[in-house]
């Protein structure tokens, strides 16, 4: 029945930040986010783990907020599309979405970039296949995904070239 | 390199919304909130088709944080009449039965009821409180059993019109459509060479990310507001108006950023019924479609039942035509049949022809237009007949087609004569393609080819340029961003200015703030608001002519533009911006403003290409290269016109292989989920190649053509025929998925 | 979405008093991916989700050339294939581990979960049935262990009785003799359910034949299956594809699949016999690496 349970805090990291908020159990982290947290960058396509819209990156890990609870965030450090940019400007995964035309529409955008991202960290220098491979979790229906594989591809190459610069300055 | 005499069309700038889609900032539908918000439920029929004969929603209504409940007694009654929608018009009626059914349900997610809430977890408990007893009727969703005189009747009150001429008895084929040219049977007879054969495609989805939402406030001023994911504004607010009884000048409506369409986005769905549960409960309502409801009861696109008939002379010179060809409209009468009619010899010069199309009603979900709809339909049958000819006469796939492809003088089936147009430069560049001139190698891999045909529309469209102080430019225009077309409308007012794309603010008005324009659809916007955005641009340099005469005391006459923007008169001159902020601190503000209804097709052609692997063990069909070559008349930003050359491919690609709805034995579907309804994922294809053609187009100044549309079309035939190329099994059948590729190899062994 | 309780204790015992206390209202969660959709959709209900995360049994993985391995029934799948050492010794759990849902799947998703849930479709069930897996089960009766074979009831059904859960997946030692593999066939290249899955296990003797074979099979029975007949047929052969096809030919006499949008059951048994003869050939060249 409707007797509302008791709604639970949760204490949290978001983008670096700690935060603090209530929900019942039965809302996902994808509602928190979005609903009470404002963090409306993250997407439901699905609400069922098979679009990817929704990425956040949680612990290291990129997962899809809408298949956990909000109440499993406790102690956890998540990062969303929002943290992805910061000071400094973009991210280079951003600029080369941008630069490359890798979105249209825009709604797998957030999801497909937090993906990247934890992509490019885990695995500087990834082949095609292994891209394809690893953001098959993620559905864009706008472009055919080769410019986004390209985009990410770019993002790779300008990724270790700076760090490749940072080596020389050291 | 070529030489082109543009600075702006033709480059890649940063589209001006990016830095927003790439941050999360861009505001979507169901990102937007309003004070007091409540979030609304639509409760769906469980049953294909059935009477509804009550409704009890008194346990929904008791519910602590229900706000209001809706059923179709809270529809106001819509009369029979016809909305043109911009790309397909609607019956009113029954676009409203649509949103909420009143005395029967006509498919399984048939909306029957609505709920309000202070969140969408208590508007869903409440909604399964509501007790509809329902009285069961037979369904039926094979197009040729719903044709058949003692089908399940859909509608009582539907008489075929047949030619125009209305049947005396009701049934479920809602139009028969007949076009002609020649005289068929003697082009027959004439024939050489005659190829025959029936072809079935399954329903598929349109499968945009973003899911429906709306945001609807029924104000205490008597208007309504809608903040929605729409492909038009106008044809929103006008349906809404239509089905609230109410004016439209009752209803704003606020376009926000919109997750994909593809042609789904354009009929209402929960409009109306937010809308009412605003009004009923005296706060603004959002409704937010669940994945499993956008298959269920948003617009798929036909299935189809389609008998193509061909003759040649020996010499590959196509004689004669003649398609039968069935859609399925789903529960109401739909007419993506008729461009699949026009369509269906679209592409190649048949001196005599004859096309018979039927809309047939089913319990399925109404269908809907699905880029270039009803074209992918007649081209699987079509392209993949002239494979076959071509074989029969020993003739390359290619030759057959560039002997035949039509040009500027070619008629129709249904009667346009073309203008100029880049049939055969698409497979003249397709040709001297790297990818044609490639041999390839490997057992169990075929090659194939195809091309299609979608007309591009016109339409209305407005647009709106006021200049700042620094001499730079918000541009107002209405059609609904999609894909990055306020870039592409950016450019073109950047360019007939003289000004850059950076300078140009581009920003999708609302209906109380634009002038009419018509749906993102059609592949026109780029076109026709195109040409409002290059109206509007050349009416202000009209305005800053006589203003520019004022301040250099001169004749206006005498006052001259150059290609670069450059103002000149009396000896002096100034570029754009320079005048522009010159006249902005010397008088009154300006504002350029155009309006266009260009009634011409811009007529688009592609060909592709694409190489299979398939799996002799299993049937799976593997994708190893694929190019498109497609006219773009004219590609304002190319990397956005190759994004859409991509995106329509692999859309073709997915409708190929496996997407397709599944119905058991009750006529329910059992795949409404992305895990099921198998759209490509990224690890599905390989990368795209493009090749764009660019022949112009008289009709507008800078020779754009509609792009978006097109490549949805050829992927399915030219996959069909690199599969028959690999394994000699002809597929007949959409989608080509495993199971049937295998079974059909078994067949053909 | 109905409403529930949450509890995520840390201790086997209070997590068992909570089971206990419950019963068939209380429902597990590891990664979630199946349980949280299952819950959302109706098709299962709960008044309390314990969350079994925070148990260090639950999330423990250990390797030994004595035991084997110790796989807390939490442990995300992507902690398998990520892991080198575990990902070469157990080759069919890595494979199915690293192809079920995307990569935001693996990240949460347990192998401890997938096989509670019991799908017919499951792919790490067929991976732990040809590893010889079992499951090591807590409860208020205590301990006990079952089969990874017998585990499976029908559909969505298991052997568990209230109270009871899942601690850990055990799986005998590898060594370099060894091999396994898992396959499956999906329309799609990822993100789909099995229309069949095969997992093959076999062990060389000193001479390359085979000493002794585990097939298993998901997707064409009401449970996955041991194809015991199979795997019998395969000890003391020559490791060749004729062998092959003769297991794959005696596989294919088990199976009872249902025709479905998946597949129809004329193709499911065709492909039990196309992965069987993929599955040990991958199978084999891992044990002869």
């Amino acid at each position: 029945m409707t007797t509302a349970t008791k709604k639970i805090h949760v204490t949290t990291t978001v983008n670096g930040e700690s935060v603090e908020f209530l929900c019942e159990p039965r809302n996902s982290l994808l509602e928190v986010l979005r609903d009470t947290l404002g963090l409306t960058g993250c997407k439901e396509g699905c609400n069922n783990g098979n679009c990817g819209a929704c990425t956040v990156i949680i612990n290291k890990r990129p997962v899809n907020s809408c298949l956990v609870l909000g109440v499993e965030a406790e102690g956890a450090e998540i990062e969303t599309v929002e943290g992805i940019a910061d000071a400094r400007g973009l991210h280079p995964i951003q600029d080369c979405f941008l630069e490359g035309a890798a979105l249209q529409c825009g709604i797998c955008t957030p999801g497909f970039l937090v993906s990247a991202k934890a992509l490019l960290e885990k695995k500087p220098g990834a082949s095609e296949e292994t891209i394809r491979f690893d953001l098959s979790g993620n559905l864009c229906r706008c472009t055919g995904y080769d410019k986004i594989v390209r985009a990410i591809q770019e993002a790779d190459k300008q990724l270790s070239a700076s760090t490749d610069d940072s080596k020389t300055n050291d | 390199m070529a030489t082109t005499p543009y600075r702006v069309i033709g480059t890649r700038p940063v589209r001006h919304d990016g830095a927003d889609k790439v941050t999360g900032k861009a505001v979507y539908t169901a990102d937007f909130k309003l004070p007091g918000l409540q979030a609304g439920f639509i409760l769906r029929s469980p049953h294909p088709h059935a009477k509804i004969l009550s409704i009890d929603t008194s346990a929904a209504e008791a519910t602590a944080g229900v706000s209001a409940v809706v059923t179709g007694a809270d529809f106001p009654n819509v009369k029979n009449k016809i909305a043109h929608l911009g790309e397909g018009s609607v019956n009113l009626a029954h676009l409203s039965a649509n949103c909420m059914a009143k005395d029967k349900v006509l498919y399984k997610g048939h909306a029957v009821a609505a709920v309000s809430a202070t969140n969408a977890h208590i508007a869903e408990e409440a909604a399964a409180k509501i007790i509809v007893e329902y009285e069961m009727l037979p369904s039926v969703t094979d197009i040729i059993e719903a044709m058949a005189t003692d089908a399940p009747l859909l509608h009582a009150d539907l008489f075929t019109d047949d030619l125009g001429l209305k049947a005396d008895t009701a049934s479920n084929v809602a139009v028969h459509l007949h076009f002609e040219k020649g005289d068929v049977a003697t082009g027959f007879e004439q024939a050489d060479v005659v190829v025959e054969a029936e072809f079935k495609t399954a329903t598929v989805h349109q499968g945009y990310i973003e899911p429906h939402a709306i945001v609807a406030d029924y104000n205490e001023d008597g208007r309504v507001r809608l903040w929605t994911s729409t492909q038009g504004s106008f044809t929103c607010r006008q349906q809404t108006a239509e089905i609230l009884q109410i004016g439209v000048g009752d209803v704003l409506v606020t376009p926000c950023e919109i997750g994909g369409g593809f042609g789904g986005k354009i009929a209402v769905y929960l409009e109306p019924t937010a809308a009412i549960l605003s009004k009923k409960s005296g706060r603004p309502v959002s409704i937010r479609m669940p994945r499993t409801d956008v298959f269920e009861a948003t617009g798929p696109t036909p299935a189809s039942f389609m008998r193509v008939k061909v003759g040649a002379k020996n010499d590959g010179t196509l004689l004669a035509g003649e398609a039968w060809i069935a859609y399925d409209a789903g529960a109401f009468p739909s007419g993506v049949i008729g461009p699949g009619c026009m369509c269906v010899f679209s592409c190649y010069d048949i001196e005599h022809a004859v096309v018979d199309g039927y809309d047939v009603c089913v319990n399925k979900p109404h269908t809907k237009a699905y880029r270039a709809p009803g074209a992918t339909q007649v081209a699987f049958a079509m392209e993949q007949l002239m494979d076959e000819l071509a074989e029969q006469l020993n003739i390359c796939p290619l030759e057959i087609r560039m002997k035949n492809a039509v040009k500027e003088g070619s008629r129709r089936v249904d009667g346009p004569v073309y203008p100029q147009i880049g049939f055969v430069e698409c497979l003249e560049a397709l040709r001297d393609s790297d990818h044609w001139n490639s041999p390839l190698e490997g057992d169990n891999r075929g090659r194939g080819i195809a091309g299609g045909f979608w007309f591009g529309c016109g339409l209305k469209s407005s647009a709106a340029c006021s200049v700042n102080a620094d001499g730079t430019i918000n541009l107002l225009e209405g059609s609904t961003d999609i894909g990055g077309s306020r870039a592409s409308l950016a450019m073109q007012l950047a360019e007939t200015l003289g000004i850059e794309s950076s300078d140009i603010n581009p920003m999708v008005g609302d209906t109380d703030s634009v002038g009419y324009t018509d749906v993102t659809g059609g592949s026109r916007v780029t076109f026709a608001t195109g040409l409002a955005a290059y109206e509007a641009g050349r009416d202000l340099q009209s305005q800053m002519k006589v203003r520019a005469a004022e301040l250099w005391e001169c004749e206006t006459s005498e006052v001259s533009i150059g290609d670069d923007g450059t103002f000149s008169g009396n000896g002096k001159t100034a570029g754009f911006k320079d005048l522009a902020s010159q006249l902005f601190s010397g008088g009154a503000a300006l504002v350029g403003r155009a309006t266009v209804a260009p009634e011409c097709p811009t007529n688009g052609f592609g060909a592709h290409i694409v190489d299979v692997e398939v799996d002799p063990d299993t049937g799976k069909v593997t994708i190893l290269r694929y190019t498109v070559i497609q006219d773009a008349g004219k590609a304002i930003h190319p990397s956005y016109v190759e994004g859409q050359l991509q995106g329509g491919a692999v859309q073709g690609i997915g409708w190929a292989l496996n997407e397709e709805y599944f119905f058991n034995d009750d006529d329910q579907m059992t795949n409404a989920s992305f895990l099921d309804y198998r759209m490509p994922t990224m690890l599905d294809v390989p990368m795209i190649d493009t090749i764009i053609v660019e022949t112009g187009n008289a009709d507008h100044p800078y020779g754009v053509r509609g792009v978006g549309e097109p490549p949805i079309i050829p992927p399915p035939p030219a996959i069909g025929n690199a599969i028959y190329n690999a394994t000699q099994t002809r597929m007949r059948e959409l989608p080509m998925s495993p199971p049937k590729v295998w079974l059909a190899m078994q067949s053909s062994d | 979405m109905k409403d529930f309780q949450y509890a995520a204790p840390t201790t086997i015992q209070d997590a068992t008093s909570l089971l206990t206390e419950h019963g068939s209202g209380a429902r597990i969660l590891a990664g979630g991916t199946d349980i949280i959709v299952q819950l959302r959709e109706g098709l299962r209900e709960a008044d309390i989700v314990v969350d079994i995360k925070k148990i260090p049994e639950l999330s423990d993985c250990q390797y030994s050339d004595v035991s084997g391995l110790y796989l807390g029934a939490a442990v995300a799948c992507c902690d398998i294939y990520e892991n080198a050492d575990l990902a070469g010794r157990y080759g069919a759990l890595a494979d199915s581990t690293h192809i079920i849902g995307g990569w935001q799947i693996q990240s949460r998703a347990s192998v401890g979960g997938n096989l509670c849930n019991a799908s017919p479709a499951a792919d790490t069930i067929p991976a732990l049935i040809a590893l010889n897996a079992e499951a090591q089960v807590t409860g208020p009766a205590g301990q006990r262990t079952i089969a990874v074979a017998a585990f499976c009831k029908g559909p969505g059904k298991n052997a568990l009785v209230d109270g009871e859960f899942v601690v850990a997946i055990k799986i005998p030692p590898q060594s370099a003799n060894m091999g396994s593999a898992y396959q499956r066939f999906i329309p799609r290249n990822e993100m789909d359910i099995a229309v069949v899955g095969v997992g093959s296990w076999i062990e060389l003797d000193t001479v390359g034949n085979i000493a002794n074979a585990r097939l298993s099979l998901g997707a064409v029975a009401a449970t996955p299956l041991f194809a015991e007949e199979a795997s019998q047929f395969l000890v003391g052969k020559e490791p060749n594809d004729d062998n092959f096809a003769l297991a794959a030919e005696l596989a294919k006499q088990i199976v009872t699949p249902i025709t479905d949008m998946r597949g129809t059951a004329q193709y499911r048994t065709h492909l039990v016999g196309v992965l069987v003869k993929r599955t040990l050939t991958t199978a084999l060249a891992r044990a002869q690496a």
